[in-house]
């Protein structure tokens, strides 16, 4: 990493995930269309639009839940095909974080955690129970490490799914809207979790709507809508100044309970 | 009754739990490779085991018993009763569980296997520590239900003279004449083994019913 990146906040010039003319189909279907997109090494984005528009799909393609069908994606050095040895190279640099936490019920949290390292990254037991322990500390969540998901509340599962994916230690995170599933008043928890994720340096991509997230940590919003990237921006230009009529409406439409 | 017969009968039960425990283990690692078949994504072999499910399922138990019997005497290969039903059953039970299970791996939700493959996991990590352990319980109640009816079928094995519980019965019947006490104690022993099992799987239902309200 370079020094750079260690600074809260600071995106390099190294482009991190690559996108370039990405399609992505469902039988006849235009899922995605023409996705160019470059987010640099420390970069946070966040990915709204009106549901349907392909900012899951997008999400979901990087780390390769979903094939794509033309064009290329490349994570880090590595250029995502459909061939295992690409899927794991891209993966082993993504973590992911699941609307609906995707925590494994039949594990407990500090389980939850050691899993994949010692599966994947073949750590010993030992090594991934520390490195679980600091992580689960990390997002305050530590004195549950014993339970079972199913014993927590949707905010403490959701922080325990962000520091499941950060035992893989990853270079880039993606939150497929993180808080939608979430009682309001746990929405708080997961974005501070987020937010103090940015803050030290971690390159993000988030789906959500959540535009007082948006404003504070972005660098960049990027708009959709059917499968296509309507409009990109800096928070302050792209919540002031929008250029495109749909983004206008979309805004105006979620910010209206304000 | 005396002593004698009702030893003879204990001894045709245990030849009946273990006919029951060969065709249930055996069939659970048949049954095992099958459903991770059905549901591995690959085309061939999804229909291989899809096919191989629907013909097992849709003829009756004697007849696969008597194919693998006198079937395979034809051919050449010349199987003690007891190795013929063991296989019988084995290939029966593999059918009827791995049909079971794929259900219950189909059963376990989707965003699992999701965020097992975005933690890097491969299929094998996948498949044993995140779905099967899920699937495994979602199919307890039916696989012990299966279990049940797998006990009362290894009665079938007498017809190719197996001496299991029901042809005990049959022979003690024709010893001492009273074929109503002799088939009502048979009938009180086959209970005995499968109404406890009966039991446990609707206790079991219950629980998972409780536990996922």
């Amino acid at each position: 990493m370079t020094k750079h990146a260690v600074l809260a906040g600071a995106a390099t010039t190294e482009p991190m995930i690559v996108m370039a003319a990405v399609e992505k189909w469902y039988g006849g279907f235009r899922a995605l269309a023409d996705i160019n997109l470059t987010v640099r090494r420390g970069e946070r984005i966040v990915l709204c639009g009106p549901s349907g528009s392909g900012k899951s799909t997008l999400i979901r393609c990087i780390n390769h839940l979903e094939a794509y069908q033309k064009g290329e994606i490349r994570v880090g050095g590595t250029r995502l095909g459909d061939d295992g040895r690409s899927i794991e190279a891209v993966r082993r640099e993504v973590g992911m974080v699941f609307q609906h936490f995707n925590l494994f019920p039949h594990m407990t949290v500090l389980e939850n955690c050691m899993l994949a390292p010692m599966r994947a990254l073949k750590l010993g037991r030992r090594e991934a129970e520390a490195t679980a322990r600091g992580l689960l500390e990390r997002v305050r969540i530590l004195e549950q490490a014993d339970k079972y998901p199913a014993q927590l509340s949707g905010g403490q599962q959701q922080r325990v799914a962000i520091a499941r994916a950060l035992c893989m230690r990853p270079s880039v995170m993606l939150f497929d809207e993180p808080t939608s599933a979430l009682d309001p008043e746990m929405v708080k928890e997961v974005l501070d979790t987020m937010i103090a994720l940015a803050g030290e340096g971690m390159t993000m991509i988030c789906v959500t709507h959540e535009m007082g997230f948006a404003r504070q940590v972005a660098d960049r919003v990027i708009f959709m809508a059917e499968g296509s990237i309507v409009e990109e921006a800096p928070p302050d230009t792209f919540f002031t100044q929008p250029r495109h009529e749909r983004t206008r409406k979309f805004l105006g439409e979620i910010l209206r309970p304000h | 009754m005396g002593v004698g017969e009702f030893l003879f009968l204990l001894t045709g039960l245990k030849w009946t739990l273990a006919l029951s425990a060969i065709g249930f283990l055996c069939g659970s690692a048949g049954g095992l490779a099958i459903a991770l078949m059905r549901t591995s994504g690959v085309r061939a072999l999804e229909r291989l085991t899809g096919g191989y499910i629907a013909l097992f399922q849709g003829t009756p138990l004697l007849m696969q018993l008597f194919v693998v019997y006198y079937g395979l005497a034809l051919g050449g290969l010349h199987l003690s009763a007891w190795v013929a039903v063991s296989i019988g059953f084995t290939l029966h039970a593999s059918a009827y569980l791995g049909e079971i299970w794929r259900g219950s791996i189909e059963a376990v939700p989707r965003g699992q296997t999701e965020a097992a493959s975005a933690l890097n996991l491969g299929y094998a990590a996948r498949m044993k520590d995140v779905v099967l352990p899920q699937a495994i319980r979602i199919s307890l109640p039916a696989t012990i239900g299966f279990l049940v009816q797998l006990i009362k079928g290894t009665s079938l094995a007498s017809i190719v003279g197996f001496t299991e519980l029901a042809r005990a019965g049959n022979i003690v019947s024709n010893q001492i004449f009273q074929p109503l006490l002799v088939f009502g104690v048979v009938g009180i022993l086959y209970f005995l083994m499968c109404w406890p099992l009966s039991l446990y799987g609707s206790h079991l239902e219950r629980r998972f019913a409780v536990a996922t309200r």
